[in-house]
């Protein structure tokens, strides 16, 4: 009796089976969360990879390590890899997965197969869009615009394809979270007492569950217009090339919250963790990320100001665009205020999202220089461009990425990273990441324009700064790889709430047991009550 | 994942659900969200429709005239009986009539074979004229006047085959995964594996097949009436 209470005690989500084959076919959204880690942390290997092969090039004027062809396709495959297979299931399918059924109290989430499934559907679309590599590649960039897209092209065709099938993913994962947020709540977790991080993923599903569907309508088209020539984007038979943009942005715009949104749970997660200090404004919070995914369906035409949109669509479109902003400051001055009198301790965690708030403003601002319809024609298709969405993609999604993985870490494994270790993966990707997009800032504004392997001579010296900065970043992501692989195996046990932490999860065992709770919470008190 | 068998009800639900009623409620819930994708995905077609239809009304109205009303109107309404026939088999498995419902549920079945056997014969003929989409189109244009009574045909009359046979495609396909959905239920309906505490996969099945009647019905006028 006194063994079986103690198997009982040591027993977690980890070890409850054993064998690859178990975790292959489990349905314990945990371990689903783990699988999608393992998988993004591959995925964003390859698009590093690929960025780094980029800046390589990009260091020198004229051809040094690759043709311009190639060049082509390094570029597609950094930017479809990157934004179909790590910033977009990244948060919400590694942390999300993994926090937010216990974060609201629950076993797992509503479907536990269905979860299972979207990983599947995952890989599946990766390995479609990369067989496009036997066909020579595809050279469009990840936007695949027309008319250049529909060559009858096979590369494309994966791509698609591809694409449509890794949609099912986010789709299933949209869908689960709904239904999880909305239905199994434990009791007493009112829906104004789940954590920020729940409200955020809660915004990002609705995305995920509208927009989805719409960009796989799109690639389906640009599939049969490679196929059949159908012609709905092809001027030849009366059809429309701009029509494929505004398809295609009616997703991808919202698509960019999909990206962003789960990133500013965490962070609100993290500032009031580390600033032991309950959270300012949590409703103002909770609400600007539904006004967000709002709005987000209502912008996609400033992707098109100068594509031969209407002016006065244009206007529309730019207005709608701002009020974006409002939102979006809505949580940055909240954040602020949070941290205001706080007591903060700026372990690893806090310093990313202490990073992601400088990176994300700068992203956020120059948002508003581009749309604004006289600036944009300006910087449109230039490395203004590529630096705005990069500060908002790596310096927001990316850095709270990282925070997320070391706040959580403890909780995942039961043990600590090394702290300092942490902080140094830190200095280096936050050092770098300005150098490495810093400069693009200017070099747009003096009218670079983006997607080409060279450049005129007198841009090299800034070149040359901004490929620096990304062996920097490179650098700092190896470092925070060795620290999280370090404290797998040789990390400090934890106990179960070493951050002080006051959400559910840190009320369980570090790793959780099997289904998260041995007995099911009830809760009495909002997310945040420290003071 | 464990089930775990209710005192009250005799129906096993998922560990992570309090009780049979609570996952019945929430597979609805995701049925219902799974529709809403299915609807924009749908849509993304008809903003097409409607943006070419506003700028080559002409190629839609003769494009139109090479579909046969008859064979449209009866799929039509071999789908709505389609409908009613999948709401009684929900019905007689609320009330545990396994032979109505499993007489229901083929009958639903009877009528998804009878669709797609009419969409058939459509698909052939316009094959068989050349009717097809975008670059496979091989109409000819002398040929094709006759047939619509000397109507001038439109040069990109491919565009309305493309579009017929992306939405009727997309549709059939539908159809299909219906039809393999409903013989799954039907199944499991004569295993008697369903009854007024437990019958959520059937009328999961039984949205999914009206959403797929109701896209029809939108497809009918769009392509078969517009002339």
């Amino acid at each position: 009796m006194a063994t079986a209470t103690a198997h009982h005690e040591n027993s977690n989500y980890l070890n409850h089976e054993k064998g690859l084959w178990s975790w292959l076919t489990t349905l314990d959204h945990k371990r689903i969360g783990l699988l999608y880690f393992i998988t993004v942390a591959l995925f964003f290997l390859v698009g590093g990879i690929f960025a780094l092969l980029i800046r390589t090039e990009l260091y020198s004027v004229g051809e040094t390590i690759m043709t311009a062809e190639q060049y082509a396709r390094v570029m597609t495959y950094h930017g479809a890899v990157m934004v179909f297979l790590v910033i977009i299931p990244g948060i919400p399918a590694f942390l999300g997965n993994f926090f937010l059924p216990i974060q609201i109290g629950a076993k797992d989430v509503a479907f536990p197969r269905l979860n299972l499934l979207s990983w599947y559907c995952l890989l599946l679309g990766a390995g479609i869009a990369l067989t496009s590599l036997f066909f020579g590649g595809a050279d469009t960039g990840w936007t695949f615009y027309t008319p250049y897209s529909i060559k009858h092209s096979p590369a494309v065709i994966c791509m698609a394809l591809g694409v449509f099938v890794a949609g099912f993913s986010s789709i299933l994962t949209g869908l689960n979270f709904v239904v999880t947020t909305h239905k199994l709540r434990a009791p007493g977790m009112t829906m104004n007492r789940i954590p920020l991080f729940v409200w955020a993923l809660y915004s990002t599903a609705i995305i995920q569950v509208l927009a989805t569907p719409v960009l796989g309508i799109t690639v389906l088209l640009l599939a049969a217009e490679n196929i059949f020539g159908i012609g709905f984007f092809d001027p030849a038979l009366g059809g429309d090339p701009v029509l494929f943009q505004h398809f295609f942005w009616f997703y991808s715009h919202p698509a960019v919250y999909i990206m962003i949104l789960p990133a500013f749970g965490v962070i609100s997660e993290l500032i009031t963790t580390f600033a032991r200090k309950t959270i300012f404004g949590y409703t103002a919070i909770a609400y600007s990320s539904l006004a967000i995914a709002a709005v987000s369906f209502f912008v996609w035409g400033h992707h098109m100001f100068v594509s031969g949109q209407s002016e006065f669509a244009g206007i529309v479109f730019s207005f709608l665009t701002m009020l974006v902003g409002v939102p979006t400051a809505i949580k940055l001055f909240n954040w602020m205020a949070t941290l205001y009198k706080g007591s903060i301790n700026l372990s690893a965690p806090m310093l990313y999202a202490l990073g992601f708030m400088f990176l994300f403003t700068i992203g956020g601002v120059t948002g508003i220089f581009l749309a604004t319809i006289a600036t944009d024609v300006h910087f449109h298709d230039t490395y203004f461009v590529v630096a705005h969405f990069h500060y908002v993609m790596v310096g927001g999604t990316l850095m709270s990425i990282m925070g997320g993985i070391f706040y959580w870490f403890p909780k995942m494994f039961g043990r600590l990273c090394n702290d300092a270790w942490a902080r140094v993966s830190f200095v280096f990707i936050f050092v770098g990441f300005n150098v490495t997009f810093f400069p693009q800032f200017v070099l747009g504004s003096l009218g670079m324009p983006r997607r080409y392997f060279d450049y005129l001579p007198e841009f090299q010296h800034l070149n040359r700064i901004s490929t620096i900065g990304s062996y920097l970043i490179g650098i700092g992501f190896i470092v925070g790889l060795i620290t999280i692989i370090h404290g797998l195996l040789k990390g400090e046990k934890s106990g179960p709430n070493p951050w002080g932490g006051k959400t559910l999860e840190w009320t369980t065992a570090s790793p959780p047991p099997h289904e998260n709770f041995l007995t099911t919470p009830v809760v009495t008190a909002g997310p945040y009550e420290y003071r | 994942m464990s089930t775990v068998k209710s005192s009250s009800t005799g129906h096993h639900h998922a560990h992570h659900y309090e009780s049979a009623d609570h996952e019945y409620q929430s597979s609805k819930q995701g049925v219902w969200l799974f529709l809403c994708t299915e609807i924009l995905m749908f849509g993304g077609l008809f903003v097409g429709y409607a943006i070419f239809h506003h700028l080559f009304p002409e190629t839609f109205k003769v494009g139109s005239k090479f579909t046969d009303v008859r064979y449209g109107a009866t799929n039509t309404v071999v789908l709505l009986a389609s409908s009613l026939s999948m709401a009684l088999g929900i019905y007689y498995n609320q009330i545990r009539d396994k032979n109505k419902a499993v007489m229901a549920l083929l009958f639903t079945l009877l009528c998804g074979v009878i669709f797609m056997v009419i969409k058939y014969l459509e698909y052939s003929h316009k094959i068989h004229l050349g009717l097809m989409p975008g670059d496979w189109y091989r109409g000819n244009a002398e040929e094709l006047a006759q047939y619509v009574g000397g109507l001038e045909i439109p040069k990109n009359l491919p565009l309305y085959f493309s579009f017929y046979f992306m939405m009727t495609g997309l549709h059939g396909i539908h159809v299909l995964v219906g039809m393999g959905l409903i013989t799954w239920v039907t199944i499991r309906t004569a295993r008697g594996e369903f009854g007024p505490e437990y019958y959520t996969p059937v009328e999961g099945v039984g949205l999914f097949w009206h959403l797929v009647d109701l896209v029809w019905i939108y497809l009918f006028p769009l392509l078969y009436l517009v002339s």
